[in-house]
């Protein structure tokens, strides 16, 4: 998909932005271990963030838009994949994969991956997450086929 | 390899219009975009190159040169500008990031005197932004 640039690539990056609660708690451990592994974020009431999604795709730009996709569009696909079933809402209750694991930025990273993947007219190259201003967790699909790899 | 990434601010003004298509057609791909009058971003540029510190200098490239550079291809360009009208580079495109980063590229790329371009990053926001790289030395390929 990138040689139509002159040995260019050429991706485009979006940020997005939604806020949600979570708890870092594992039932492999007991809760003297989930304690000291997560401490605070072991807090029983869960607590909060406000996520910045940061989301770079690849492909080629066409020559009529200019465009590598349509940002209507993929603000659309993002919308409806991560910030409709995400935003205001508690991970550990109201996303069925952070039932059984631990809704830690790693993991969320992955997931928002695998939901993003199918963006059907540009590669996802990779998703990075700030947890906040000073942590921020990225992930490129090692071991994970996008969509445009026709793997699916 | 070290990267070094210098960067530059510059304001303009762009429309998105292509006039081998509708009026309608153009309102319904480019939205708000598509303002006959035009509209305008505060960019911001980052542009790193990549090398082995010089043994004399310890420098990838002398960043007062980088400077001059860019305030020569980029700023002098692009800066308080109109993008369709007075940017010749981009006659014929639409002025979107992605294209105004690979302009970018190719009007930088020969001119970096030392160490070599390894990344172009324009935002035209904070949140959108259009990266430029050699193929095979993006993030998620081995860097060669």
């Amino acid at each position: 998909m990138t040689a139509a640039h002159g040995g260019l690539k050429i991706e485009l990056g979006r940020r997005y932005r939604f806020a949600a609660s979570h708890r870092l708690h594992s039932a492999q451990l007991s809760d003297a271990e989930n304690a000291r592994i997560y401490g605070k974020c072991n807090n029983a009431c869960g607590h909060g963030h406000n996520y910045v999604v940061e989301i770079s795709v690849s492909g080629d730009v066409d020559p009529a838009t200019g465009m590598i996709a349509n940002l209507a569009d993929l603000d659309d696909f993002v919308q409806r994949e991560v910030l409709e079933p995400f935003d205001h809402r508690s991970l550990n209750d109201e996303v069925e994969l952070f039932q059984a694991e631990v809704p830690t930025t790693e993991n969320l990273c992955i997931e928002i991956y695998r939901r993003l993947r199918a963006f059907p007219t540009a590669k996802l190259e990779r998703v990075r997450i700030e947890e906040t201003p000073n942590n921020s967790f990225e992930f490129a699909g090692d071991g994970i086929a996008s969509a445009s790899d026709g793997a699916l | 390899m070290v990267l070094l990434t210098r960067k530059i601010e510059f304001s303009a003004s762009h429309r998105y219009n292509n006039p081998a298509m509708s009026e309608e057609e153009n309102r319904r791909v480019f939205g708000k975009c598509n303002n006959p009058h035009g509209h305008g971003h505060n960019y911001t540029l980052e542009v790193t190159v990549a090398g082995e510190p010089d043994p004399v200098t310890g420098m990838v490239v002398d960043l007062a040169d980088l400077k001059k550079i860019l305030e020569q291809e980029v700023m002098r360009r692009m800066d308080h500008r109109h993008l369709n009208f007075e940017v010749p580079e981009l006659a014929g495109q639409i002025p979107t990031c992605e294209n105004v980063a690979r302009v970018i590229w190719s009007l930088l790329e020969p001119k970096i005197p030392q160490g070599r371009l390894h990344r172009v990053r324009l935002y035209e926001s904070p949140d959108l932004f259009a990266d430029c790289y050699r193929n095979g030395a993006g993030r998620n390929e081995s860097a060669s």
